[in-house]
């Protein structure tokens, strides 16, 4: 059921999305102009026209922000996509990426190597370190919920609640027992930000969203049936626990993977896929990619405000995202 | 030819003791040939939602067997039912808004691998199921919007989407007007494929089922045609009422009129 209108919509996001990529690397604490933004990426990708710029302007633009506008772009599409997934199959509309316990395991893993370990293999340290406290949680979280083999969603939702807690008292007692400048760089981290994006870091978060899309519009229909409800599930000839169970699988590698480099942004994952479903409702093979365009078109713009609002300064891109979508949440109850 | 076979069924609820009869099923068996309209009526709570969830392969029955085309349920995979049983259940999906279509749409999942698209021929299913229903001005409303007897005919068009050799109707009746209760089940009889419904109205099930099946504390108490199963004994015992049986004046299938004076 792909409509024309569907198809144009989708293309308009698409280019929507592309323009909001290019235009956005002008904005910063540094200024760029989008002709020389456009130049430079065209001399950059495809080795087209004369330098007649600083090097300054282009480090600026090819180093730091066109990763850290793909990451954004990254991020925002897979949050939106685990958030509409994770509604879906636990038919609760308040469902969202930071539900399941994965993020405060990754904030735990995070405040450890911040505070005891240090980055004993680099760059990647926080990234990895913050993964595989993601990993763990998320296996804490699957084995208390699960019982007899059954997995049941509201159970999962409030093992997620309950781990999350534990995780996140567990990490502010290291953080209010430790170094205080420490704890303020693991608080930037905890609130969200785009800030450790480089373009070695940004394969990991690209073929993790891009295969995680892949999967879960190659079960859209199963996700559609869950909607209905397990019974329905069944006699469609599923089995619901076990397509549950992968949703769950392919949502939290993935949160795991997108908190470990950006941190816990919230409200993406929420609100996103509820505009979403406004636009082409809820029927999965359309929804997805719907989502994915918004999600990204959305925190590029967030990212954009994070850098220049108290520029020189970076504000917290968490702080912005949840700002923004709690006005916009207040505004769509009050139109209702 | 027998299209489902449910023998001998044993299921107790988990939770509940053995002493406790609510929902249990106790050498439950029961038929359905090809083409045949058969109807299950016991009291609230004597186990017709138990015995057609075993039916339809929803839950495991603790002793006994459930055969379609003289294979296990079981021993076949959730899709190879779905790809021969059609359920109609009293759960209405409306979490998030689908339109009609979309869930008529459901009914071609069991027919379907991992990343195949709809066909044409999917879409005339889809089409065709909603105009044997009489919903098809409604493909692009929400399903939400619909009222209980237009959700239910939707409900019944996936399951006729799914192409099923069987279809399975828990009280399919339920929230339908007199018209639309009367047309859903015509409608399902017409289909001339298998059907096995639990049905409340006892004078709806002598009307329409070829055959009856009266379960009573999980057991079967009773079966045969609506003539010889529904007596004034049997429904004095079974559903504790009394009632007047005679033949239908137009039809000649069993009438039944309530005794309700002291």
């Amino acid at each position: 059921m792909i409509t024309r209108r569907y198809l144009l919509l989708l293309g308009a996001l698409g280019a929507l999305l592309l323009v909001s990529c290019v235009t956005s690397l002008g904005f910063g604490p540094a200024r760029v102009p989008v002709d020389v933004v456009g130049r430079i990426l065209l001399n950059k990708a495809f080795g087209l026209g004369a330098v007649d710029w600083s090097m300054g302007q282009e480090h600026i633009v090819w180093l730091i922000r066109v990763p850290r506008m793909l990451l954004g772009a990254l991020v925002g599409a897979g949050l939106a996509l685990i958030g509409a997934v994770l509604q879906a199959v636990t038919r609760n509309p308040l469902a969202d990426p930071h539900l399941l316990g994965v993020t405060s395991g990754a904030t735990l893993g995070a405040v450890i190597v911040v505070l005891h370990v240090g980055e004993i293999i680099g760059l990647l340290t926080l990234p990895i370190a913050a993964f595989m406290g993601a990993l763990l949680s998320m296996l804490v979280v699957l084995a208390v919920a699960s019982r007899n083999g059954r997995l049941d969603s509201d159970r999962l939702l409030l093992c997620g609640v309950a781990v999350s807690f534990v995780m996140m008292a567990m990490a502010n007692l290291l953080l209010f027992m430790g170094d205080h400048r420490a704890a303020s760089a693991v608080m930037f981290w905890m609130l969200g930000g785009l800030g450790l994006a480089r373009w070695e870091l940004l394969s990991i978060p690209a073929i993790t969203v891009v295969l995680g899309l892949a999967l879960l519009l190659g079960m859209a229909r199963p996700l559609n049936a869950l909607m209905a409800g397990e019974q329905t599930a069944v006699t469609l000839g599923l089995n619901a626990r076990n397509v549950r169970f992968k949703v769950f699988l392919i949502a939290s590698l993935m949160t795991g993977v997108l908190v470990s480099i950006s941190g816990s942004i919230g409200f993406v994952g929420l609100m996103v896929p509820h505009i979403a479903r406004r636009l082409v409702g809820a029927e999965h093979r359309r929804l997805l990619p719907v989502c994915v365009l918004l999600g990204s078109v959305f925190l590029v713009w967030v990212d954009v405000a994070a850098r220049t609002l108290i520029a020189p300064e970076d504000l917290p891109i968490g702080v912005a995202t949840a700002a923004i979508g709690g006005l916009f949440f207040i505004g769509l109850m009050r139109k209702r | 030819m027998t299209s489902l076979t449910l023998s001998e069924l044993g299921w107790t609820p988990p939770g509940h003791d053995h002493c406790h009869h609510q929902f249990q099923l106790r050498e439950a068996s029961l038929q359905v040939a090809a083409g045949e309209f058969v109807g299950l009526i016991g009291p609230n709570g004597s186990g017709k939602t138990s015995l057609l969830r075993c039916a339809y392969r929803f839950t495991r029955p603790e002793h006994g067997d459930v055969s379609l085309e003289h294979r296990n349920v079981w021993k076949q995979s959730a899709k190879w039912c779905a790809q021969r049983i059609a359920v109609v259940l009293q759960e209405f999906p409306d979490a998030f808004g689908l339109r009609v279509d979309e869930v008529v749409a459901m009914g071609r999942t069991p027919h379907k691998g991992l990343f195949d698209s709809d066909t044409l021929h999917d879409g005339q299913l889809i089409r065709h199921a909603l105009e044997s229903v009489g919903m098809q001005d409604f493909a692009d409303h929400a399903f939400v919007t619909l009222s209980g007897g237009e959700k239910q005919r939707v409900i019944l068009a996936r399951a006729l989407a799914q192409q099923p050799q069987l279809l399975i109707l828990d009280e399919p009746t339920n929230h339908l007007d007199s018209r639309y209760q009367l047309e859903l089940l015509k409608l399902v009889k017409r289909l001339d494929i298998g059907t096995l419904a639990s049905i409340h109205d006892l004078n709806l099930a002598a009307a329409f089922c070829d055959r009856l099946y009266v379960i009573n504390h999980g057991r079967i108490v009773a079966s045969g045609t609506p003539h010889d199963v529904l007596t004034t004994a049997l429904l004095r015992e079974v559903f504790g009422v009394e009632a007047l049986i005679d033949p239908h004046p137009l039809a000649g299938y069993p009438r039944i009129t309530w005794i309700t004076q002291p």
